[in-house]
């Protein structure tokens, strides 16, 4: 059985008793009380100080230090209530924005809704939280801790038990065994229970509200899209330096040599121009071939279309293409559409051993849908290769997918799904 | 060597490159009137006094998109007795489309590799001045590679293929002849069936619409 995650699990489990949550519980109440003196001593005192020093602007600046104060018992109180909720509570604070100064990452958590949720929290800690389980938490360990010592007291002493008298070892015994576990079994509940609720309190007023979890959500995305981007814009910063560089040097190259060639006499000299000169030739080839590769020309010009098609020409196999696009998609979208064309029908040509091939490319509901079907072999998944996790990654920043389909035998259904508008 | 002497505006935003492509073309006799770095100061020189042939890089300032394809649509429209050549350094057909959508000849598509075989290019300008059309081996032959299971070209023979193919290079048929090692009257034979096949009408320069026929897969 798993181990449970919260103490409302744990209540719930037979193994309650015999688990470490009735001393997590325990650890949780007692715990509050140092933390609770501590934030209502500092929040007093901060706020009196402040009165006292308001004349002045240094107290007005100690006002405005309250949220912060909440901040650090939050950070403090998320970790605490680990005890009683395994998997913690999740941070309501935004990430902060590169490139801040001290000062301004300061700014910016006190402006936060968050650091004003966690001041309050301190003070119910301070106020009411703490009193309540040091109360219940502290009264239930004395009454365990005396339950225990009873044999012990009563073999010096005489103990009074209502009109019960214990006078020896033995009848202290008894009493522990008698009265220890059915008293252990209640206040363990009880202050399960107990803990329980500061627990929730705590991650009601701690963890994050729905729209902060969406805004967290939104602010990730972004992240993942300006990867994308940067990538995107890196492939075609290289593809515009072969370009505009080594491939012009090349042709140049080519020139020369075909030049050298009508003025050189025939003999060994000119043969081995002519063989500098189909070196050039070969290697501009293979240059064109790795530029393309980086990032398509095609794909820029002439948008998804166009570049699908270049790609289904190069291949071995006769490629049905069946796309209807409206003129152009937002430019990282193109992008990785392209390359999951060109990916999916490379492995088709490699692997499927397939005859025939079908392409096929619209938008539905603002959602861009590619679908690549062969009659090959089947028994492609994503994750064999490099190639079409890459893409996946990819895809899923744009908040888009890629499904495979290819049972062993075939056929091979490949789709992929992509939103066609960025930043929704 | 060349025919005539032929007036060149040659557009290309690679210094090396046009310095090159203008020693060639000085050497070869013709005239290298104007050459120029961008699209516009293409449009604005060859509007002021046609040349023969514009010779154009596909990729050029501002933009470094297709901006020399653009400028030579442009000019195919408003002078079209002006020769294009467009020097490109991809394979794509796209680019080739669009260049031919609106012609019927008269133009060229050749990757720039083929510039450093000075005879052929020499060639190949001729017959763009001519009014032949003229397309890279290269690209006619990834085209080729493109086994359509529908279209026109379906009912062409593999030989036929191959010689249009050839057509499509701008060959006329000894060289085309040459090129197979078969007898000039073979190709004859072939270039008929091919027009018979392709259905193409005895007004039109037949030549050019088979390789645009072709050309459109």
């Amino acid at each position: 059985m798993e181990s449970p995650k919260t103490v409302w699990a744990a209540l719930a489990s037979p193994r309650y008793l015999i688990s470490s949550w009735p001393w997590r519980s325990y650890a949780y109440l007692l715990s509050s009380v140092p933390m609770g003196v501590l934030s209502l001593g500092v929040l007093v005192g901060l706020a009196g100080l402040s009165a006292i020093l308001s004349p002045i602007v240094i107290g007005i600046l100690m006002l405005m230090a309250f949220p912060l104060i909440g901040a650090s018992i939050g950070y403090v109180e998320r970790r605490r209530a680990g005890l009683m909720l395994v998997d913690g509570i999740p941070s309501p604070h935004a990430a902060l924005p590169a490139g801040l100064t001290a000062r301004a990452r300061l700014l910016f958590r006190r402006r936060e809704q968050a650091s004003m949720r966690a001041l309050g929290y301190g003070f119910v800690l301070g106020v009411f939280v703490w009193p309540l389980s040091a109360l219940l938490g502290g009264l239930s360990a004395v009454v365990l801790g005396i339950t225990l010592a009873t044999p012990f007291i009563a073999g010096h002493d005489d103990v009074a038990m209502f009109s019960w008298k214990l006078d020896s070892f033995g009848e202290g015994l008894l009493f522990t065994v008698l009265f220890g576990p059915p008293f252990f079994a209640v206040s363990s509940y009880l202050l399960g229970v107990l803990a329980g609720a500061e627990a929730s309190l705590a991650k009601a007023m701690l963890g994050p509200r729905q729209e902060e979890l969406q805004r967290n959500l939104a602010a990730l995305r972004r992240s993942r899209l300006d990867l994308v981007d940067a990538f995107e814009t890196e492939r075609a910063r290289i593809e515009r330096h072969l370009h505009d560089g080594v491939q012009q040097r090349l042709v140049g190259l080519t020139m020369t040599l075909g030049l050298a060639e009508l003025d050189l006499p025939e003999g060994e000299g000119r043969r081995l121009v002519v063989k500098a000169h189909s070196g050039a030739e070969a290697a501009l080839a293979d240059l064109r071939a790795a530029v393309r590769g980086i990032h398509p020309r095609v794909l820029v010009d002439h948008g998804l279309q166009a570049a699908a098609r270049e790609v289904a020409d190069r291949m071995p196999l006769p490629v049905t293409l069946n796309i209807t696009l409206p003129d152009r998609l937002p430019t990282p979208i193109e992008a990785a559409a392209y390359f999951v064309v060109s990916e999916t029908l490379a492995n088709v040509a490699k692997h499927a051993q397939a005859t025939t091939c079908e392409l096929s490319g619209w938008v539905d509901r603002g959602r861009l849908v590619i679908t690549v079907q062969d009659d090959g072999i089947g028994g492609a998944q994503i994750g064999a290769g490099t190639g079409l996790t890459g893409l996946v990654t990819r895809l899923d920043a744009l908040g888009g997918t890629l499904d495979v389909d290819s049972p062993p035998g075939g056929p091979t259904r490949l789709r992929m799904e992509c939103p066609c508008r960025l930043g929704d | 060597m060349p025919t005539r002497r032929l007036t060149i505006v040659l557009a290309e935003d690679s210094l090396l490159l046009r310095e090159g492509l203008a020693s060639i073309l000085d050497r070869a006799g013709h005239d290298v009137r104007d050459s120029v770095g961008d699209a516009d100061t293409l449009l604005a020189v060859v509007h002021k006094d046609p040349p023969d042939v514009v010779i154009t890089d596909v990729r050029m300032p501002p933009g470094h998109s297709d901006e020399g394809l653009r400028a030579a649509a442009a000019i195919r429209a408003e002078l079209p007795a002006i020769g294009i050549l467009v020097l490109s350094q991809y394979v794509a057909d796209a680019y080739l489309s669009s260049l031919l959508e609106t012609t019927s000849g008269g133009i060229g598509y050749l990757l720039k590799d083929r510039v450093g075989h000075v005879a052929e290019f020499l060639e190949s300008l001729d017959r763009v001045a001519d009014g032949g059309t003229v397309v890279d081996p290269e690209v006619v032959r990834q085209l080729l590679a493109r086994r359509r299971n529908d279209g026109p070209l379906a009912a062409l023979t593999p030989r036929e293929l191959e010689v249009l193919a050839l057509m499509a290079e701008g060959r006329v048929n000894a060289s085309i002849a040459e090129q197979l090692v078969v007898s000039e009257a073979a190709v004859r034979k072939h270039v008929g069936n091919i027009f018979a096949k392709l259905r193409l009408d005895d007004g039109l320069d037949r030549r050019v619409s088979a390789v645009l026929t072709y050309l459109r897969g």
